[in-house]
């Protein structure tokens, strides 16, 4: 048999007709839904009569609209309330898991498939939102759809794909003190471009990646999609069976120990070849912060804001030149003189327990500065009782950092949390988009330990020398 | 879903690279749940000032009004999986989206929708954004024709058949796995 890559195996194994060219229709094992994304597909299913083929292979949870400053009482805004209260319904209707707001599993949807053990290896996972690839972390075949193709995964427990070339992205070297896996996505997506990956799905390997916790593993992941990937894949191994191991929704026992042998199956073959293939020592990176308002705007802290006369090309030249203006920020300024209004941890890139135990410790003992607003949002009920049960929150209090519940929040800006025109936040998310947390606001991204670090400065500034 | 085979129309030509998802329908209409109210958020914060006046966009512009074709550059909706976005495109009334890449996850939304989306190299984009007058996109021989000009383009054919018949997903699936 000739050799594959994880990405060939897990395609192999799902599909259910080749159609040629590279189109297949592809099982699919497990999907997540979320409020926003799927209201359209339980209408369009209602009208033609369908039902759910395998209802229990669906979980729903909302996320995107759910308000962060209190939990239990009712929803405010109407239009949130309606789009909570139909997921729901429509769950219900349909006969799918769902968990609701006040439930102790509530969360981002990518935060809470792992922690449920709902995302495993070896299977695809499909939900109504782009940072699905978050899942790959796992060795899963996990993408993002519209909301069309929820309701054929509904209904059919299929879809139609496109095989994607592969794209080997090798991580090597040892990373210094207070640089990680966001540091390691926004270098990649600033030296290679926001479109660097389309087409592909990534696997991340290499010696920087075998040593990296779940959590780090998700946000390189997730990022994929910046990078212009649908998939973002790491083969699974230890770390990811002692994470799985006792979760809910994950095989137990014997099941487990057996499903664990099969996961073992599940790396590229040592002699795979990958279409593509890049690579990027991590020791010698900086942290990271973007300037601009593309993810690929992306350079160490130590650099100063660029200008557009150093350009590549003259489209390039104009996209800076516009960014610059969007961003209130003028040529050969140095990133560490960009003051921020506020602050916001949080988000399926980086809203794990993992993460806030990194803020916390640089939080730790100091104050937020003076005049900036700093939210902690936790990405699942889960994470914020777990980080409550350590005091992390305590640490957060006491700095002057608001503690939230958990949900989307200024990733998206769709509830109260959002920047007003013109505002500046340093964000832990993955989007720095014109508009993307709110009307005109400017999005700085960066890792937890260098948001928290902006929030104690008021400004943008190299964690390590604040720590130091 | 409409079966698309061949439109004439002006083109709207919305000339900028990386143009995401959350700039042609800005995430906090997301809130909203009928389809055909969303054209009117379709570049939203482009195209609206925050007092609801109008400002200087392409699409705001008489010289295009009705345009059926948006003419754009390299990775038109990328970015988040909204089909909102492919929603409010079509309910401000365009079926054919022609770029020099397009997002990965918005092009199987487009597909989707019955929109037709065509990559073709920027030359040609430029050439055909220039145009004034109506454009014919005729995907049955999968070419443009343009002031006397015809610019070849191709679709995956599984991709053109789908849309020629105007077939739905979950129709197909189940027709051909035998089942239901
Ligand atoms: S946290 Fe942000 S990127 Fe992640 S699912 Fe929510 S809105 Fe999408």
């Amino acid at each position: 048999m000739t050799s594959r890559t994880l990405y060939d195996k897990l395609w192999d194994a799902h599909v259910i007709r080749d159609y040629g060219d590279g189109a297949a229709l592809l099982y699919v094992d497990r999907h997540l839904l979320q409020e926003t994304s799927t209201h359209q597909s339980f209408v369009s299913l209602r009208e033609s009569g369908r039902t759910a083929r395998r209802a229990e292979t669906h979980l729903a949870v909302p996320d995107h609209a759910v308000p962060t400053d209190s939990r239990g009482g009712s929803i405010d805004d109407p239009l949130a309330a309606a789009q909570i209260s139909a997921l729901k319904k429509n769950a219900a209707d349909f006969g799918l898991h769902y968990i609701d707001l006040e439930d102790a599993r509530q969360g981002i949807v990518h935060v809470i498939g792992p922690e449920q053990g709902f995302t495993l290896p070896g299977i695809t996972l499909a939900c109504g939102d782009s940072h699905t690839s978050t899942h790959g972390a796992f060795g899963a075949l996990a993408f993002g759809i519209g909301a069309t193709d929820c309701a054929t995964v509904i209904a059919a427990q299929c879809l139609v794909q496109q095989k994607s070339r592969t794209l080997e992205v090798r991580l090597d070297g040892t990373p210094q003190p207070w640089v990680a896996s966001k540091d390691y996505a926004l270098a990649l997506i600033g030296a290679h471009g926001v479109g660097f990956a389309a087409g592909h799905a990534i696997e991340y390997r290499g010696s920087a990646v075998e040593v990296m916790s779940m959590a780090a593993r998700m946000t390189l992941c997730n990022m994929s999609i910046e990078a212009g990937a649908r998939v973002g894949m790491i083969a699974p191994d230890d770390i990811t069976f002692d994470y799985l191991r006792g979760r809910p929704f994950a095989p137990q026992g014997e099941q487990f120990e057996q499903a664990v042998a099969y996961w073992r199956t599940l790396s590229s073959d040592a002699d795979a070849v990958f279409d593509r293939s890049i690579t990027l020592d991590v020791g010698t990176l900086a942290p990271y912060v973007t300037w601009g308002t593309s993810p690929q705007d992306a350079l160490p802290i130590t650099e100063k804001v660029p200008d557009p006369k150093d350009a590549p090309n003259e489209g390039e030249a104009r996209r800076w030149a516009r960014a610059l203006d969007y961003m209130g920020l003028a040529a050969g300024q140095n990133l560490t003189e960009i003051a921020v209004d506020k602050v916001f941890i949080g988000s399926c890139t980086n809203g794990r327990i993992e993460d806030l135990r990194i803020a916390a410790e640089v939080a730790r003992d100091r104050r937020v500065a003076r005049n900036v607003q700093a939210i902690v949002v936790p990405g699942s009920t889960a994470v914020k009782r777990q980080a409550e049960a350590e005091g992390l929150d305590r640490i957060f209090i006491e700095a002057g950092f608001e503690w939230r519940h958990s949900g989307c929040s200024m990733c998206v800006a769709m509830n109260n949390d959002r920047l007003a025109p013109g505002e500046r936040c340093a964000s832990t998310s993955n989007r720095n988009f014109e508009g993307r947390q709110g009307r005109n606001g400017r999005t700085h991204l960066m890792s937890p330990a260098m948001a928290a670090a902006a929030a104690i400065e008021g400004r943008l500034v190299d964690v390590r020398e604040l720590v130091s | 879903m409409t079966p698309f085979t061949a439109l004439t129309s002006k083109v709207l030509p919305i000339l900028e690279d990386r143009i995401d998802t959350d700039i042609i329908f800005p995430a906090r209409f997301l809130l909203l749940m009928q389809r055909a109210e969303m054209g009117r958020y379709f570049f939203a914060d482009q195209r609206i000032a925050p007092d609801g006046s109008q400002r200087a966009h392409p699409a705001n512009d008489p010289r295009y009004a009705g345009a059926q074709i948006l003419v754009t550059g390299a990775d038109f909706g990328c970015g988040s999986s909204r089909e909102q976005a492919v929603w409010s495109l079509v309910s401000f009334g365009i079926r054919c989206v022609i770029a020099e890449s397009l997002g990965e996850i918005f092009a199987a939304n487009c597909l989707r929708n019955g929109v037709l989306g065509i990559t073709l190299p920027r030359p040609v984009i430029d050439a055909l954004a220039a145009v004034e007058d109506p454009v014919t996109v005729d995907l049955e021989a999968q070419e443009i024709r343009a002031v006397g000009t015809a610019f070849p383009f191709s679709i995956p054919a599984a991709h053109r058949e789908r849309l020629l018949n105007g077939w739905d997903d979950i129709d197909l699936i189940l027709t051909q796995e035998g089942d239901r």
